[in-house]
């Protein structure tokens, strides 16, 4: 079983990096089809647990502790199971 | 790739290993190599590991003196004594492929390696310099590589906590998909500590430390002597990804672990990796060494041994202990959280021998193998396009217009302009020793506890070596005196990075040698020897090779007193120009600047007059008559004059000068770029003992003016107000970075 | 007075911190291993600067959970004195000790510079010598020291007078231009509300001596050491 979790900054905070590749984007012509750019942190986890609930309450107290800084930082997660994955692989 | 594969001539010439060279490998092996064989041999006999076309033309260099304790060659990097029983290890390495691939990785395992290589030998990293050389920064992708290169000069070297102080950056379109990344380290160590890379003792245990292995650099070595093609940028695996925090707990280990004499010998796995360390170190030792590639800790899965051996995956090293002393060792891996693991033994039948999984991979005599590379006399042909160059008259390109917005446009050149967009990403203040920082000739980094200082500078003029490669090594090597000189300091050696085009080339091998004779003779004449260094040869982009670039680190000492700075200081105080001006036109930051034109003869650097001037240059400091002291070097008088007003930010000064132009024209006077000249301030009250010192060294010497003002005032030439010179030389990297908006982000 | 710099992994300014306390102003100070969980010998604990743990994740986000931020915590508790110095800061931050967090500095660059700060209060044990509007030269050297605090703690910094310094150009104004790295309020240190934890970007031991540049680092650890005679 696998979590995914993506770490971004809260909307109330500048993301300086977002602004550079927005400008960037624009520069490359994409200036009409890009409104926003939010840069953040994907994290993979490969976990050992086999229930999902069980597995999805741990990966939330880890975002809190340590995988992202609620001062700034917005996350969010889900728990892929293998048979889940290959199914969306073979489609 | 299994250790089965059948050895074909496809084969062999993918390894660039020539028919002749094979014929080598059997002759020493009394078989055929099977491929991990091979692949070792290709990597070891590379340019880049062997200097196989160098290696002639680097015996010119001078490598002995009274404080060489270790010479260039025998280890890692040289080693000087610098008295009381100090003594500084140092040496500059090019990364200049990987660095055109990925240029922020490039450029950070470059730093991450040269630090090793000092480390390893006992010594504590002070300071790291480094030499950059890009295209013209009207090209995006320049501009997208020296963002990507000193931000990964930034991320390894500030994260390790090493301090970079200095060093050069340099702009011609001759570096254009070749940019030259040379980083310069320095180490501290006292003289019983410094460590050889030697495998000594049968039976003393072999351990790998550090980071585990993958398939990342693949043969970066051997990456190292191919030419740059289009081709290369799909061969992105041979980039390694460095870790420099990884390396910080090495280092600080390391360090740790020398101290408790449990240690025989160790040596970074750089370029070659496993491969280089193994058999140096026996090699070095006159031993063998037994490994077992399956006990090599690794990263990825299905490594076969030809993988592992020639992995360039960085933070790695080799530690060879003292039998029985493996706890103690262990203690100290454990406290930083280091993975060591014991994969071999010394054995004594002089047999560098790799085993994987009860089988032997391979067995190649070590010596052979690291000492016994093919030595090339490669052809060398004086260049054609030299004979149109010398005969260049610099009057044909125009005339300058006015005096006031040539010296601007001069100070705007990014190659002149002050670096600071750049050398304020790197952290140059961490360790508390750095007394000069950057934007002076020489940096400086006092050694606390004592009254010693290090100045050090990297310098080359790659333009004056294009257009006369005899007088640009020299100069190379007498600017970087002449720099560290003016901080008053002495200079004791210099580390080369020498950086060309494809040795197949007569032509281009020509530039090697006449670039190394000249350096040769300025190191003679200086008493300075060669304390180590590197070569990088088959710097070429699809346009052709970039200029000849013998890179020079120059280290001086200085005991007893405060280094000199450049920028002047207090209103009144008396500036004088050390050294004759002459009409040297050619190859001239004037001409590049506002002709475009990169052709004529450059100056001629008189031996007997550089030595002179780095001399006096002491002795006026170590009498403390030195308010500043500034190098005359490219843009010529009027540059150094306004760089002394203005390099100190926040005490920016104007002068009123009044040069004898001793029937020189104006531009020449002004933009001249004869050698051997400084500018220096002497306080009013002192005057008078400066010029009897100058006289009595019977140095040419005018005083020209005083320090003061808002405006730069020479003769009825220039008339600009210090702020407008200030603004023009500090932004113009910004401005034209800045400008590219938010690609910095990518 | 004994100091206590805490050593991390990848800390690399704890020598110089250790230098300034022991070597320029010759007082007692020791380095404490993260590993070591008891810090209950010393005085005025020093959080240094340096990139703890690589700075992977987030600056002092791993290092916060070392075994001697339980006696960081528990020293501050007691009202002794901790002074974190950038990634020190960072860390004090992560750990809660004191309000905000640090985003990329807004140039997205490292910034390596001196900087003039102005003095924001002499109310703290950390600048009870220095007077409110007084100037400092001192050093940076981050790539995140963009502090960022929601509206509601910042007014709670400025109304308890948890502003310690600001960023400003020569003259003592707090301007944009002087904003090195886009920190709200062109904030450069903070303490806690008991005024006994300190926090700041700018590296006061790296201007401890005129030869280095600056010597006016020396004023925030005399300051201590003045509060610690009192």
């Amino acid at each position: 079983m696998k979590a995914k979790v993506y770490v971004t900054l809260r909307k109330s905070v500048l993301d300086p990096q977002g602004k550079a590749v927005q400008h960037a984007l624009e520069t490359l012509g994409f200036g009409r089809s890009v409104k926003d750019v939010r840069i953040g942190k994907y994290i993979e986890l490969e976990l050992t647990g086999t229930d999902p609930a069980k597995a999805g309450e741990e990966v939330r107290v880890m975002c809190e502790k340590l995988l992202a800084n609620t001062v700034i930082e917005d996350y969010r997660y889900e728990i892929v199971e293998p048979a889940r994955e290959a199914a969306k692989a073979a489609r | 790739m299994s250790a089965e594969v059948t050895i074909t001539p496809e084969i062999i010439q993918k390894h660039n290993v020539t028919p002749e060279e094979y014929q080598e490998i059997r002759s020493i092996l009394g078989r055929d190599p099977n491929i991990t064989e091979l692949g070792i041999f290709s990597v070891m006999w590379s340019e880049h590991c062997s200097y196989k076309n160098s290696k002639k033309v680097l015996k010119l260099l001078p490598k002995d003196g009274p404080r060489m304790l270790v010479k260039a060659g025998e280890e890692n990097a040289g080693v000087v004594d610098i008295g009381d029983g100090w003594v500084i290890a140092f040496k500059i390495e090019s990364h200049n492929h990987p660095s055109a691939i990925e240029p922020f990785q490039g450029a950070a395992t470059g730093v991450g390696g040269i630090l090793r290589d000092i480390f390893t030998m006992g010594a504590r990293p002070i300071a790291s310099m480094n030499s950059l050389r890009f295209g013209t920064l009207d090209q995006p992708v320049v501009r997208r590589l020296l963002t990507g290169v000193v931000a990964g000069i930034a991320h390894y070297g500030n994260c390790i906590g090493v301090p970079t102080i200095g060093g050069e950056v340099y702009f011609d379109e001759s570096y254009e998909g070749n940019p030259l990344v040379n980083a310069f380290a320095l180490g501290l160590a006292r003289k019983e500590d410094i460590v050889k890379a030697k495998a000594e003792g049968a039976g003393n245990p072999v351990f790998y430390l550090g980071a585990a292995t993958g398939r990342d650099g693949m043969g970066g070595a051997s990456f190292a002597s191919k030419d740059l093609t289009e081709e290369s940028e799909k061969d992105r695996p041979a980039v390694q990804v460095g870790d420099p925090f990884l390396e910080k707990l090495l280092l600080e280990a390391v360090l740790e672990l020398l101290k408790t004499g449990c240690v025989v010998g160790i040596q970074d796995m750089g370029a070659a990796g496993l491969t280089c360390s193994t058999c140096e170190t026996a090699s070095r030792g006159d031993t063998g060494i037994e490994i077992d590639v399956a006990k090599v800790p690794q990263r990825e899965t299905g490594m076969v041994p030809y993988e592992v051996m020639l992995s360039e995956s960085q933070e790695r090293m080799l530690v060879i202990l003292k039998k029985g002393r493996e706890a103690e060792a262990k203690r100290i891996f454990e406290k930083w959280d280091l993975h060591a693991e014991e994969i071999g033994q010394v054995t004594d039948d002089k047999i560098m021998r790799v085993r994987w999984n009860g089988k032997v991979a391979a067995e190649i005599p070590p010596r052979r193998l690291a000492d016994d590379a093919p030595v090339y006399d490669r052809k060398a042909v004086e260049p054609k396009y030299l004979t149109e160059t010398r005969a260049y008259d610099w009057r044909s390109a125009g005339k300058p217009g006015d005096l006031n917005a040539a010296l601007l446009k001069l100070l705007d050149s990014p190659t002149i302009a002050s670096k600071e967009w750049v050398y304020r990403q790197y952290d140059h203040m961490v360790r508390t020793n750095t007394t000069v920082l950057p934007g002076s000739d020489a940096s400086v980094i006092r050694i606390k506890g004592t009254n010693k200082s290090i100045a050090m500078s990297v310098d080359c003029n790659s333009t004056y070596c294009y257009l006369d490669p005899y007088e640009g090594g020299k100069i190379a090597v007498l600017e970087s005196a002449r720099n560290v000189a003016c901080s008053g300091a002495k200079p004791l050696s210099i580390t080369n990075c020498l950086n060309f085009g494809n040795p197949h080339n007569p032509e281009i091998f020509w530039q090697l040698q006449k670039c190394v004779e000249g350096m040769r003779d300025a190191c003679l004449a200086l008493g300075t020897p060669v304390s180590g260094g590197n070569v990088s040869l088959y710097n070429q982009n699809p346009k052709g090779a970039i200029d000849p670039t013998p890179t020079v680190g120059m280290v001086g000492l200085i005991e007893g007193r405060q280094p000199v700075t450049s920028h002047f200081k207090d209103a009144g105080d008396a500036v004088l120009l050390l050294g004759t001006t002459r009409e040297e036109m050619g190859g001239s930051e004037y001409l590049k600047t506002l002709f475009k034109v990169k052709s004529g003869l450059p100056p001629r650097a008189d031996l007997a007059e550089a030595v002179k001037l780095v001399d006096l240059l002491q002795a006026l400091a170590a009498k403390g008559l030195l308010k500043s002291a500034h190098d005359c070097a490219e843009g010529g008088l009027a540059v150094a004059l306004a760089e002394s007003c203005i390099s100190s930010l926040g005490q920016e000064t104007g002068a009123q000068l009044t040069v004898d132009a001793a029937g020189l024209a104006p531009e020449v006077l002004l933009f001249s770029e004869t050698q051997s000249r400084a500018v220096i301030t002497v306080a009013p009250e002192r005057l008078e003992e400066a010029r009897r010192l100058i006289a009595a060294q019977g140095y040419p010497c005018a005083v020209i003016g005083k320090v003061g003002g808002h405006e730069l005032v020479i003769n009825g030439l220039v008339r600009v107000p210090v702020e407008v010179l200030s603004h023009t030389w500090r932004g113009s990297i910004a401005r034209r970075m800045d400008a590219a908006g938010g690609s910095s982000a990518l | 007075m004994k100091f206590g710099v805490v050593v991390f992994p990848g800390s690399n300014c704890d020598h110089d911190c250790w230098y300034a306390l022991s070597g320029a102003l010759g007082r007692p100070a020791e380095f404490i291993w993260h590993k070591d969980g008891d810090v209950s010998g010393y005085d005025c604990l020093v959080v240094p600067g340096g990139f703890s743990y690589g700075d992977y994740l987030r600056t002092g986000a791993i290092a916060r959970f070392s075994p001697v931020m339980e006696g960081v915590r528990r020293h501050a508790e007691q009202g002794k004195l901790v002074i974190g110095i950038c990634n020190g800061f960072q860390i004090l931050l992560e750990s809660g000790l004191l309000p905000g967090a640090m985003l990329r500095n807004d140039s997205l660059k490292f910034v390596c510079s001196y900087v003039t700060l102005r003095t924001e209060t002499s109310a703290t044990p950390f600048t009870r010598g220095i007077k409110k509007g007084e100037l400092l030269r001192i050093p940076i050297a981050h790539g995140e020291g963009n502090y960022y605090a929601d509206e509601a703690t910042l007014a709670e910094l400025e109304k308890n007078d948890q502003i310690v310094f600001r960023y400003a150009d020569a003259a003592g104004r707090t301007t944009a231009e002087a904003n090195p790295n886009g920190s709200l309020s062109n904030i450069a240190g903070i303490c806690n509300k008991s005024r006994n934890v300190f926090g700041l970007m700018p590296h006061p031991e790296r201007a401890i001596e005129a030869s280095l540049g600056s010597a006016d680092g020396r004023r925030v650890f005399e300051s201590i050491l003045a509060e610690a005679a009192r």
